[in-house]
Protein backbone atom coordinates (compact mmCIF):
# COMPACT_ATOMS: atom_id res chain seq x y z
CA UNK A 1 0.00 0.00 0.00
CA UNK A 2 1.70 3.10 -1.00
CA UNK A 3 -0.46 6.37 -0.18
CA UNK A 4 0.92 9.92 -1.54
CA UNK A 5 -0.65 13.03 0.32
CA UNK A 6 -0.02 17.14 0.03
CA UNK A 7 -0.81 19.81 2.30
CA UNK A 8 -0.38 22.98 0.71
CA UNK A 9 -1.36 26.43 2.31
CA UNK A 10 0.63 29.79 2.87
CA UNK A 11 4.05 30.22 4.16
CA UNK A 12 3.72 30.29 7.59
CA UNK A 13 0.56 28.52 8.16
CA UNK A 14 2.08 25.62 9.47
CA UNK A 15 1.58 23.22 6.85
CA UNK A 16 5.26 21.85 7.23
CA UNK A 17 4.62 20.89 10.60
CA UNK A 18 1.56 19.48 9.59
CA UNK A 19 2.93 17.00 7.28
CA UNK A 20 5.95 16.42 9.54
CA UNK A 21 3.53 15.56 12.01
CA UNK A 22 2.00 13.30 10.29
CA UNK A 23 4.89 11.30 8.86
CA UNK A 24 6.89 11.62 12.18
CA UNK A 25 3.59 9.37 13.10
CA UNK A 26 2.91 7.33 10.54
CA UNK A 27 6.98 6.27 10.79
CA UNK A 28 7.69 6.40 14.51
CA UNK A 29 4.88 5.39 15.89
CA UNK A 30 2.92 3.45 13.50
CA UNK A 31 5.28 0.79 12.40
CA UNK A 32 4.63 2.50 8.53
CA UNK A 33 7.48 3.97 6.53
CA UNK A 34 7.14 7.72 5.67
CA UNK A 35 8.88 9.84 3.59
CA UNK A 36 8.21 14.14 3.65
CA UNK A 37 9.10 16.17 1.34
CA UNK A 38 8.71 20.33 0.76
CA UNK A 39 8.74 23.10 -1.60
CA UNK A 40 11.54 25.25 -0.49
CA UNK A 41 12.76 28.26 -1.10
CA UNK A 42 11.44 32.28 -1.22
CA UNK A 43 7.94 30.72 -1.49
CA UNK A 44 7.54 29.19 1.60
CA UNK A 45 8.18 32.70 3.32
CA UNK A 46 4.54 34.11 2.05
CA UNK A 47 2.47 32.88 -0.92
CA UNK A 48 1.78 29.16 -1.76
CA UNK A 49 3.41 26.55 0.61
CA UNK A 50 3.49 22.52 0.34
CA UNK A 51 4.65 19.53 1.96
CA UNK A 52 4.47 16.11 0.79
CA UNK A 53 4.59 12.79 2.13
CA UNK A 54 4.63 9.51 0.96
CA UNK A 55 3.49 6.63 3.54
CA UNK A 56 3.57 2.64 2.48
CA UNK A 57 3.61 -0.21 4.25
CA UNK A 58 6.79 -1.41 2.50
CA UNK A 59 10.10 1.08 1.69
CA UNK A 60 9.65 3.98 -0.14
CA UNK A 61 11.90 3.91 -3.44
CA UNK A 62 10.49 6.59 -5.19
CA UNK A 63 10.57 9.81 -3.01
CA UNK A 64 7.98 12.46 -4.27
CA UNK A 65 4.43 12.55 -4.77
CA UNK A 66 3.32 12.27 -8.62
CA UNK A 67 -0.75 12.17 -7.88
CA UNK A 68 -1.69 12.69 -4.40
CA UNK A 69 -4.32 10.40 -3.59
CA UNK A 70 -5.03 13.05 -0.29
CA UNK A 71 -5.14 16.71 -0.90
CA UNK A 72 -5.50 19.20 2.22
CA UNK A 73 -5.79 22.79 1.32
CA UNK A 74 -5.71 25.74 3.45
CA UNK A 75 -5.38 28.32 1.28
CA UNK A 76 -7.33 29.22 -2.13
CA UNK A 77 -3.88 29.96 -4.01
CA UNK A 78 -2.61 26.56 -2.96
CA UNK A 79 -5.39 24.45 -4.02
CA UNK A 80 -5.62 26.21 -7.52
CA UNK A 81 -1.75 25.77 -8.01
CA UNK A 82 -1.76 22.14 -6.57
CA UNK A 83 -4.94 20.58 -7.44
CA UNK A 84 -4.08 19.57 -10.87
CA UNK A 85 -2.18 16.57 -10.92
CA UNK A 86 -4.57 14.83 -7.99
CA UNK A 87 -5.47 11.21 -8.82
CA UNK A 88 -8.69 9.58 -9.63
CA UNK A 89 -11.11 9.34 -6.60
CA UNK A 90 -8.89 11.50 -4.11
CA UNK A 91 -10.13 12.61 -0.80
CA UNK A 92 -9.95 16.82 -0.43
CA UNK A 93 -10.10 18.20 2.57
CA UNK A 94 -10.06 22.15 2.80
CA UNK A 95 -10.89 24.72 5.25
CA UNK A 96 -13.95 26.39 3.39
CA UNK A 97 -13.16 29.83 4.87
CA UNK A 98 -10.01 30.04 2.86
CA UNK A 99 -11.05 28.62 -0.29
CA UNK A 100 -13.47 29.05 -3.02
CA UNK A 101 -14.45 25.08 -3.61
CA UNK A 102 -17.10 25.99 -6.44
CA UNK A 103 -14.06 27.89 -8.50
CA UNK A 104 -12.88 24.04 -8.96
CA UNK A 105 -16.64 22.09 -9.07
CA UNK A 106 -15.52 20.70 -12.36
CA UNK A 107 -12.42 18.87 -11.19
CA UNK A 108 -13.84 17.48 -8.03
CA UNK A 109 -16.55 16.28 -10.82
CA UNK A 110 -14.47 15.31 -13.23
CA UNK A 111 -12.05 13.27 -10.68
CA UNK A 112 -15.12 12.40 -8.45
CA UNK A 113 -13.30 13.87 -5.67
CA UNK A 114 -14.85 12.75 -2.11
CA UNK A 115 -14.62 16.23 -0.23
CA UNK A 116 -14.19 17.27 3.56
CA UNK A 117 -14.46 20.32 5.22
CA UNK A 118 -12.82 21.78 8.45
CA UNK A 119 -13.29 25.67 9.27
CA UNK A 120 -9.82 25.02 11.35
CA UNK A 121 -8.41 28.06 11.08
CA UNK A 122 -11.98 29.50 12.60
CA UNK A 123 -11.78 26.97 15.26
CA UNK A 124 -7.96 27.67 16.30
CA UNK A 125 -9.48 31.25 16.75
CA UNK A 126 -12.64 31.17 18.35
CA UNK A 127 -12.15 27.21 20.26
CA UNK A 128 -8.46 27.52 21.07
CA UNK A 129 -8.03 31.46 21.30
CA UNK A 130 -5.01 31.05 18.94
CA UNK A 131 -4.54 31.09 15.24
CA UNK A 132 -1.82 29.79 14.67
CA UNK A 133 -3.00 26.14 15.82
CA UNK A 134 -4.95 26.17 12.89
CA UNK A 135 -2.59 23.67 11.58
CA UNK A 136 -3.14 20.94 14.52
CA UNK A 137 -6.96 21.85 14.44
CA UNK A 138 -6.62 20.76 10.49
CA UNK A 139 -4.45 17.70 11.59
CA UNK A 140 -6.78 16.12 13.60
CA UNK A 141 -9.66 16.53 10.95
CA UNK A 142 -7.30 14.90 8.59
CA UNK A 143 -6.67 11.77 11.02
CA UNK A 144 -10.63 11.95 11.27
CA UNK A 145 -10.84 11.83 7.84
CA UNK A 146 -8.68 9.31 6.37
CA UNK A 147 -7.84 6.96 9.26
CA UNK A 148 -4.33 6.83 6.94
CA UNK A 149 -2.72 7.26 10.58
CA UNK A 150 -3.33 6.29 14.31
CA UNK A 151 -4.94 8.93 17.12
CA UNK A 152 -2.77 7.76 19.10
CA UNK A 153 0.20 7.89 16.92
CA UNK A 154 -0.62 11.36 16.22
CA UNK A 155 -1.11 12.37 19.39
CA UNK A 156 2.87 11.04 20.35
CA UNK A 157 3.97 13.13 17.50
CA UNK A 158 2.16 16.41 18.49
CA UNK A 159 3.98 16.16 21.76
CA UNK A 160 6.89 15.34 20.17
CA UNK A 161 6.80 18.06 17.76
CA UNK A 162 5.45 21.07 19.19
CA UNK A 163 7.53 23.67 21.66
CA UNK A 164 7.45 22.91 24.99
CA UNK A 165 4.61 24.63 26.99
CA UNK A 166 2.20 24.53 24.38
CA UNK A 167 0.94 21.19 24.79
CA UNK A 168 -2.03 20.63 26.25
CA UNK A 169 -3.31 23.70 23.69
CA UNK A 170 -2.32 21.94 21.29
CA UNK A 171 -3.99 18.26 22.09
CA UNK A 172 -7.08 20.37 22.41
CA UNK A 173 -6.58 22.20 18.79
CA UNK A 174 -6.18 18.29 17.71
CA UNK A 175 -9.57 17.24 19.62
CA UNK A 176 -11.31 20.08 18.06
CA UNK A 177 -10.06 19.27 14.52
CA UNK A 178 -11.61 15.71 15.25
CA UNK A 179 -14.75 16.78 15.84
CA UNK A 180 -15.31 19.31 13.41
CA UNK A 181 -14.40 17.77 10.06
CA UNK A 182 -17.39 17.22 7.66
CA UNK A 183 -17.45 15.24 4.78
CA UNK A 184 -20.02 17.11 2.46
CA UNK A 185 -20.36 15.18 -1.01
CA UNK B 1 24.46 4.15 23.25
CA UNK B 2 21.03 2.86 22.79
CA UNK B 3 19.74 2.28 19.72
CA UNK B 4 17.40 5.27 18.77
CA UNK B 5 15.17 5.99 16.07
CA UNK B 6 14.76 9.81 15.26
CA UNK B 7 12.32 11.19 12.52
CA UNK B 8 14.89 13.64 10.70
CA UNK B 9 15.81 15.56 7.76
CA UNK B 10 19.03 14.64 5.37
CA UNK B 11 21.12 17.61 6.48
CA UNK B 12 20.38 16.91 10.65
CA UNK B 13 21.18 12.91 9.78
CA UNK B 14 24.54 14.47 7.81
CA UNK B 15 25.65 16.23 11.06
CA UNK B 16 24.52 13.90 13.71
CA UNK B 17 26.86 10.98 11.46
CA UNK B 18 29.83 13.50 11.62
CA UNK B 19 29.14 13.75 15.74
CA UNK B 20 29.08 9.98 16.40
CA UNK B 21 31.68 9.67 14.48
CA UNK B 22 33.94 11.88 16.74
CA UNK B 23 33.82 14.95 14.72
CA UNK B 24 34.48 17.78 17.28
CA UNK B 25 35.23 20.88 14.97
CA UNK B 26 33.63 22.40 12.01
CA UNK B 27 33.96 25.44 10.17
CA UNK B 28 32.11 26.40 7.39
CA UNK B 29 30.11 29.22 5.37
CA UNK B 30 26.56 28.54 5.47
CA UNK B 31 25.55 28.38 2.03
CA UNK B 32 21.69 27.00 1.01
CA UNK B 33 20.69 24.24 0.51
CA UNK B 34 23.41 22.68 3.65
CA UNK B 35 22.86 25.40 6.36
CA UNK B 36 20.69 23.29 8.37
CA UNK B 37 24.24 20.97 9.03
CA UNK B 38 26.03 24.32 10.10
CA UNK B 39 22.76 24.97 12.15
CA UNK B 40 22.70 21.69 13.86
CA UNK B 41 26.77 21.53 14.28
CA UNK B 42 26.70 25.13 16.39
CA UNK B 43 24.00 23.66 18.60
CA UNK B 44 25.68 20.29 19.27
CA UNK B 45 29.72 20.92 19.00
CA UNK B 46 29.80 23.50 22.03
CA UNK B 47 27.95 20.59 24.12
CA UNK B 48 30.51 17.31 23.27
CA UNK B 49 33.34 19.91 23.62
CA UNK B 50 33.82 20.76 20.21
CA UNK B 51 34.74 24.05 18.83
CA UNK B 52 32.31 25.32 15.74
CA UNK B 53 33.66 28.75 13.68
CA UNK B 54 31.33 30.47 11.47
CA UNK B 55 34.55 31.69 8.74
CA UNK B 56 34.22 34.78 6.44
CA UNK B 57 33.74 32.50 3.47
CA UNK B 58 34.59 28.58 2.02
CA UNK B 59 38.30 29.80 1.55
CA UNK B 60 38.97 30.27 5.24
CA UNK B 61 36.50 27.80 6.24
CA UNK B 62 38.70 24.35 4.47
CA UNK B 63 42.27 26.59 5.50
CA UNK B 64 40.50 26.11 9.47
CA UNK B 65 39.18 22.64 9.02
CA UNK B 66 42.95 21.44 7.52
CA UNK B 67 44.49 23.55 10.32
CA UNK B 68 42.14 21.62 13.03
CA UNK B 69 43.11 18.43 11.77
CA UNK B 70 46.74 18.99 12.29
CA UNK B 71 45.64 19.98 15.45
CA UNK B 72 44.49 16.14 16.12
CA UNK B 73 40.84 16.87 15.31
CA UNK B 74 38.10 15.10 13.13
CA UNK B 75 36.77 17.98 11.28
CA UNK B 76 34.13 18.84 8.57
CA UNK B 77 32.65 21.35 6.52
CA UNK B 78 29.14 21.40 4.31
CA UNK B 79 28.90 23.52 1.61
CA UNK B 80 27.40 23.72 -1.73
CA UNK B 81 28.83 23.84 -5.39
CA UNK B 82 29.53 27.45 -4.86
CA UNK B 83 32.17 26.70 -1.73
CA UNK B 84 33.27 23.77 -3.14
CA UNK B 85 34.55 26.19 -6.41
CA UNK B 86 35.76 28.42 -3.92
CA UNK B 87 37.51 25.74 -1.89
CA UNK B 88 39.33 23.98 -5.17
CA UNK B 89 42.62 25.60 -3.91
CA UNK B 90 42.83 23.92 -0.52
CA UNK B 91 41.42 20.63 -1.67
CA UNK B 92 44.56 20.40 -3.49
CA UNK B 93 46.87 21.47 -0.52
CA UNK B 94 44.62 18.85 1.66
CA UNK B 95 45.56 16.07 -1.07
CA UNK B 96 49.82 16.74 -1.10
CA UNK B 97 49.89 17.07 2.42
CA UNK B 98 47.83 13.90 3.45
CA UNK B 99 45.04 16.03 5.87
CA UNK B 100 41.99 13.62 6.61
CA UNK B 101 39.00 15.97 5.88
CA UNK B 102 35.40 15.83 5.17
CA UNK B 103 33.13 17.95 2.88
CA UNK B 104 29.48 17.78 2.91
CA UNK B 105 28.53 18.94 -0.67
CA UNK B 106 24.44 19.63 -0.74
CA UNK B 107 24.85 19.80 -4.49
CA UNK B 108 22.27 22.59 -5.93
CA UNK B 109 21.32 23.85 -9.27
CA UNK B 110 24.70 25.00 -11.26
CA UNK B 111 27.07 27.02 -12.44
CA UNK B 112 28.08 29.28 -10.57
CA UNK B 113 25.03 30.70 -8.11
CA UNK B 114 22.63 28.87 -10.11
CA UNK B 115 19.44 27.38 -8.61
CA UNK B 116 19.63 27.69 -4.64
CA UNK B 117 16.45 25.98 -3.57
CA UNK B 118 16.65 22.83 -6.64
CA UNK B 119 18.75 19.78 -6.49
CA UNK B 120 21.51 18.83 -8.84
CA UNK B 121 24.55 16.38 -9.08
CA UNK B 122 26.43 18.31 -11.32
CA UNK B 123 29.46 18.36 -9.09
CA UNK B 124 30.39 15.05 -9.65
CA UNK B 125 32.97 15.94 -12.29
CA UNK B 126 34.63 18.94 -9.87
CA UNK B 127 35.27 16.67 -6.95
CA UNK B 128 37.40 14.94 -8.89
CA UNK B 129 38.93 17.15 -11.54
CA UNK B 130 38.44 20.31 -9.46
CA UNK B 131 41.77 21.25 -8.08
CA UNK B 132 44.51 21.62 -10.08
CA UNK B 133 47.23 18.63 -10.68
CA UNK B 134 46.94 14.24 -10.86
CA UNK B 135 45.56 13.60 -7.75
CA UNK B 136 42.17 11.23 -6.53
CA UNK B 137 39.77 11.90 -3.70
CA UNK B 138 37.14 10.02 -2.15
CA UNK B 139 33.38 10.48 -3.05
CA UNK B 140 30.02 8.92 -0.98
CA UNK B 141 26.10 9.39 -2.70
CA UNK B 142 23.66 9.18 -0.47
CA UNK B 143 20.35 8.14 -1.22
CA UNK B 144 17.79 8.67 1.76
CA UNK B 145 18.39 10.13 4.77
CA UNK B 146 19.94 6.65 6.59
CA UNK B 147 22.78 6.73 4.39
CA UNK B 148 23.21 10.20 5.01
CA UNK B 149 23.99 9.17 8.79
CA UNK B 150 26.16 6.61 7.39
CA UNK B 151 27.93 8.13 4.41
CA UNK B 152 29.05 10.58 6.81
CA UNK B 153 30.66 8.06 9.31
CA UNK B 154 32.08 6.12 6.24
CA UNK B 155 33.12 9.36 5.11
CA UNK B 156 35.27 9.72 8.56
CA UNK B 157 36.34 6.59 8.27
CA UNK B 158 37.93 6.89 4.78
CA UNK B 159 39.32 10.12 5.22
CA UNK B 160 41.43 8.72 8.49
CA UNK B 161 42.28 5.48 6.78
CA UNK B 162 43.72 7.00 3.38
CA UNK B 163 44.17 10.85 4.76
CA UNK B 164 42.47 12.78 1.70
CA UNK B 165 39.41 14.78 1.33
CA UNK B 166 36.74 12.83 1.39
CA UNK B 167 33.43 14.13 -0.02
CA UNK B 168 29.80 13.14 1.09
CA UNK B 169 27.25 14.12 -2.69
CA UNK B 170 24.49 14.69 -1.20
CA UNK B 171 22.00 16.84 -3.09
CA UNK B 172 19.50 19.38 -2.09
CA UNK B 173 16.35 16.74 -2.25
CA UNK B 174 17.88 14.11 0.56
CA UNK B 175 19.13 17.15 2.02
CA UNK B 176 15.83 18.45 2.97
CA UNK B 177 14.23 15.15 2.88
CA UNK B 178 12.61 13.86 6.39
CA UNK B 179 12.71 10.12 6.83
CA UNK B 180 13.14 7.73 9.94
CA UNK B 181 16.71 6.94 10.91
CA UNK B 182 17.76 4.71 13.17
CA UNK B 183 21.39 5.43 15.33
CA UNK B 184 23.02 1.92 15.92
CA UNK B 185 24.28 0.77 19.21
CA UNK B 186 27.47 0.23 18.23
CA UNK B 187 29.23 2.33 15.37
CA UNK B 188 32.40 2.02 13.65
CA UNK B 189 34.91 4.52 13.91
CA UNK B 190 38.34 4.83 12.81
CA UNK B 191 40.21 6.53 14.83
CA UNK B 192 43.06 8.91 14.48
CA UNK B 193 46.61 6.91 14.31
CA UNK B 194 49.28 8.57 16.04
CA UNK B 195 52.71 7.35 14.89
CA UNK B 196 55.24 6.20 17.00
CA UNK B 197 57.95 8.47 18.50
CA UNK B 198 61.18 7.42 17.05
CA UNK B 199 64.63 9.43 16.82
CA UNK B 200 64.59 10.38 12.82
CA UNK B 201 61.45 9.82 12.64
CA UNK B 202 59.95 10.64 9.16
CA UNK B 203 56.32 11.74 9.12
CA UNK B 204 55.62 11.25 5.30
CA UNK B 205 58.04 7.78 4.61
CA UNK B 206 55.02 5.76 3.46
CA UNK B 207 55.13 2.53 1.19
CA UNK B 208 54.06 2.39 -2.08
CA UNK B 209 50.25 3.12 -2.48
CA UNK B 210 49.79 3.26 1.08
CA UNK B 211 50.33 6.26 3.70
CA UNK B 212 51.54 6.96 7.31
CA UNK B 213 49.78 7.49 10.92
CA UNK B 214 49.20 10.95 11.27
CA UNK B 215 50.99 13.18 14.07
CA UNK B 216 49.98 16.52 15.43
CA UNK B 217 51.15 19.38 15.92
CA UNK B 218 52.23 20.39 19.62
CA UNK B 219 51.99 16.80 20.75
CA UNK B 220 55.80 16.45 20.18
CA UNK B 221 56.73 15.54 17.04
CA UNK B 222 58.51 17.48 14.49
CA UNK B 223 56.83 18.05 11.46
CA UNK B 224 56.74 20.24 8.87
CA UNK B 225 53.61 20.46 6.63
CA UNK B 226 54.05 22.34 2.50
CA UNK B 227 52.00 22.33 -0.46
CA UNK B 228 55.12 21.91 -2.59
CA UNK B 229 56.62 18.83 -3.13
CA UNK B 230 57.91 17.17 -0.09
CA UNK B 231 60.34 14.22 0.55
CA UNK B 232 59.44 11.86 3.23
CA UNK B 233 60.81 13.94 6.30
CA UNK B 234 57.94 16.28 4.77
CA UNK B 235 60.75 19.31 3.62
CA UNK B 236 60.44 21.10 -0.20
CA UNK B 237 61.66 19.12 -2.51
CA UNK B 238 60.88 20.46 -5.60
CA UNK B 239 63.56 19.62 -8.45
CA UNK B 240 64.17 15.84 -7.88
CA UNK B 241 61.98 14.88 -10.72
CA UNK B 242 61.97 11.24 -8.70
CA UNK B 243 60.85 12.96 -5.39
CA UNK B 244 58.03 14.19 -7.14
CA UNK B 245 56.93 11.18 -9.29
CA UNK B 246 56.73 9.22 -6.34
CA UNK B 247 55.35 11.51 -4.03
CA UNK B 248 52.14 12.27 -6.29
CA UNK B 249 51.98 8.81 -7.64
CA UNK B 250 51.55 7.07 -4.51
CA UNK B 251 49.09 9.67 -3.12
CA UNK B 252 47.27 8.28 -6.41
CA UNK B 253 47.84 5.05 -6.37
CA UNK B 254 46.94 4.78 -2.36
CA UNK B 255 43.24 5.69 -3.54
CA UNK B 256 43.29 3.79 -6.65
CA UNK B 257 44.48 0.54 -5.95
CA UNK B 258 41.80 0.16 -3.72
CA UNK B 259 39.05 1.06 -5.86
CA UNK B 260 37.36 -2.11 -5.30
CA UNK B 261 37.78 -2.63 -1.59
CA UNK B 262 35.87 0.18 -0.52
CA UNK B 263 33.24 0.26 -3.25
CA UNK B 264 29.54 0.63 -1.47
CA UNK B 265 27.93 -1.11 -4.36
CA UNK B 266 24.17 -2.31 -3.50
CA UNK B 267 22.80 -4.89 -6.09
CA UNK B 268 19.10 -6.22 -6.55
CA UNK B 269 17.88 -8.38 -9.58
CA UNK B 270 21.43 -8.73 -11.31
CA UNK B 271 21.74 -12.87 -11.37
CA UNK B 272 19.48 -13.08 -15.05
CA UNK B 273 19.76 -9.38 -15.70
CA UNK B 274 20.21 -8.45 -19.72
CA UNK B 275 20.00 -4.27 -18.84
CA UNK B 276 21.73 -2.67 -16.05
CA UNK B 277 20.50 0.45 -14.27
CA UNK B 278 23.35 2.02 -12.81
CA UNK B 279 22.77 4.79 -10.09
CA UNK B 280 24.06 6.58 -7.23
CA UNK B 281 22.67 9.16 -4.72
CA UNK B 282 19.24 10.12 -4.83
CA UNK B 283 17.99 9.04 -8.58
CA UNK B 284 18.60 5.66 -7.41
CA UNK B 285 15.54 5.63 -5.94
CA UNK B 286 13.84 5.68 -9.18
CA UNK B 287 15.70 3.70 -10.67
CA UNK B 288 14.33 0.97 -7.81
CA UNK B 289 10.97 1.77 -8.53
CA UNK B 290 11.54 1.42 -12.25
CA UNK B 291 13.25 -1.73 -12.25
CA UNK B 292 10.69 -3.50 -9.71
CA UNK B 293 8.23 -2.38 -12.53
CA UNK B 294 10.28 -3.66 -15.36
CA UNK B 295 10.40 -7.01 -13.34
CA UNK B 296 6.76 -6.51 -13.03
CA UNK B 297 6.28 -7.02 -16.96
CA UNK B 298 8.53 -9.76 -17.40
CA UNK B 299 11.53 -7.54 -18.30
CA UNK B 300 15.12 -8.61 -17.16
CA UNK B 301 16.42 -5.80 -15.81
CA UNK B 302 18.81 -5.59 -12.72
CA UNK B 303 19.81 -2.66 -10.32
CA UNK B 304 23.34 -1.71 -9.12
CA UNK B 305 23.69 2.01 -7.00
CA UNK B 306 26.79 2.59 -6.32
CA UNK B 307 27.67 4.12 -2.89
CA UNK B 308 31.56 5.40 -3.20
CA UNK B 309 31.70 7.03 -6.89
CA UNK B 310 34.95 7.60 -6.56
CA UNK B 311 37.53 6.18 -7.00
CA UNK B 312 35.23 4.62 -9.51
CA UNK B 313 35.05 0.61 -9.02
CA UNK B 314 35.76 -0.75 -12.34
CA UNK B 315 36.73 -4.27 -11.92
CA UNK B 316 33.74 -5.09 -9.39
CA UNK B 317 31.56 -3.40 -12.18
CA UNK B 318 33.20 -5.22 -14.95
CA UNK B 319 32.66 -8.07 -13.20
CA UNK B 320 28.91 -7.36 -12.52
CA UNK B 321 27.60 -6.77 -15.96
CA UNK B 322 29.67 -9.50 -18.11
CA UNK B 323 25.90 -10.52 -19.11
CA UNK B 324 24.51 -6.62 -19.39
CA UNK B 325 24.04 -5.88 -23.13
CA UNK B 326 22.62 -2.63 -22.19
CA UNK B 327 23.69 0.06 -19.52
CA UNK B 328 21.42 3.22 -17.91
CA UNK B 329 22.85 6.00 -16.02
CA UNK B 330 20.21 8.01 -14.40
CA UNK B 331 21.54 11.79 -13.34
CA UNK B 332 21.04 15.04 -12.15
CA UNK B 333 23.14 16.85 -14.65
CA UNK B 334 23.88 16.69 -18.58
CA UNK B 335 26.09 13.59 -18.18
CA UNK B 336 28.83 13.07 -16.00
CA UNK B 337 29.34 10.03 -14.16
CA UNK B 338 27.95 8.58 -17.24
CA UNK B 339 31.06 9.46 -18.91
CA UNK B 340 32.60 7.06 -16.45
CA UNK B 341 30.21 3.76 -17.04
CA UNK B 342 30.92 4.61 -20.61
CA UNK B 343 34.51 4.44 -20.59
CA UNK B 344 34.64 1.27 -17.95
CA UNK B 345 31.78 -0.53 -19.35
CA UNK B 346 31.21 0.49 -22.91
CA UNK B 347 33.04 -1.82 -24.57
CA UNK B 348 30.89 -4.80 -23.53
CA UNK B 349 27.36 -3.12 -23.67
CA UNK B 350 25.57 -0.52 -24.60
CA UNK B 351 25.36 2.89 -21.93
CA UNK B 352 22.59 5.48 -22.05
CA UNK B 353 22.31 8.42 -20.28
CA UNK B 354 18.90 9.75 -18.64
CA UNK B 355 19.45 12.99 -17.72
CA UNK B 356 17.44 15.85 -15.85
CA UNK B 357 18.30 19.45 -14.63
CA UNK B 358 15.94 21.97 -13.67
CA UNK B 359 15.54 20.83 -9.95
CA UNK B 360 13.07 17.86 -10.22
CA UNK B 361 14.10 14.50 -9.64
CA UNK B 362 14.07 11.44 -12.80
CA UNK B 363 10.79 10.04 -11.93
CA UNK B 364 10.46 5.88 -12.38
CA UNK B 365 8.53 6.50 -15.55
CA UNK B 366 11.27 8.19 -17.49
CA UNK B 367 13.73 5.21 -16.83
CA UNK B 368 11.65 2.76 -17.77
CA UNK B 369 11.09 4.46 -20.89
CA UNK B 370 14.18 4.13 -21.59
CA UNK B 371 14.70 0.51 -19.89
CA UNK B 372 11.45 -0.19 -23.08
CA UNK B 373 13.88 1.94 -25.36
CA UNK B 374 13.41 0.14 -28.98
CA UNK B 375 13.16 -3.72 -27.82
Amino acid sequence: MRKELRIGGFGGQGVLMCGIIIAKAASLYDNMFAVQTQSYGPEARGGASRTEIVISDETVDYPKVEHPEIFVAMSHEALIKYIDDISQGALLLVDPDLVYLDEIQDIIDDKKLTCYTSDATRQAQDEIGLKIVANIVMLGSFVKATGLISEESARKAILDSVPKGTEDMNIKAFEQGMKIVEKIN
Amino acid sequence: MDAKELFVQGNEACALGALAAGCRFFAGYPITPSTEIAEVMSRKLPTVGGHFVQMEDEISAIGAIIGASWGGQKVVTATSGPGISLMQENIGYAVITETPIVLINMQRGSPSTGQPTRSAQADMMQVKWGSHGDYETIALAPSSVQECFDYTIKAFNLAEEYRCPVFVMADEIVGHMREKITIPEKIEITPRQMPEKTDNYLPFDAQDDSTTPMPSFASGFDIHVTGLTHDERGYPSTDDPEVHSKLVTRLCNKITSKRNDMALIETEFMDDAEIAIISYGIPSRSALTAVKKARAEGLKVGYIKLGVVWPFPEETLLDLTSNVKKIIVPELNLGQVYLEVDRVLGKNAEVELVSKIGGALITPDEILEKIMGDD
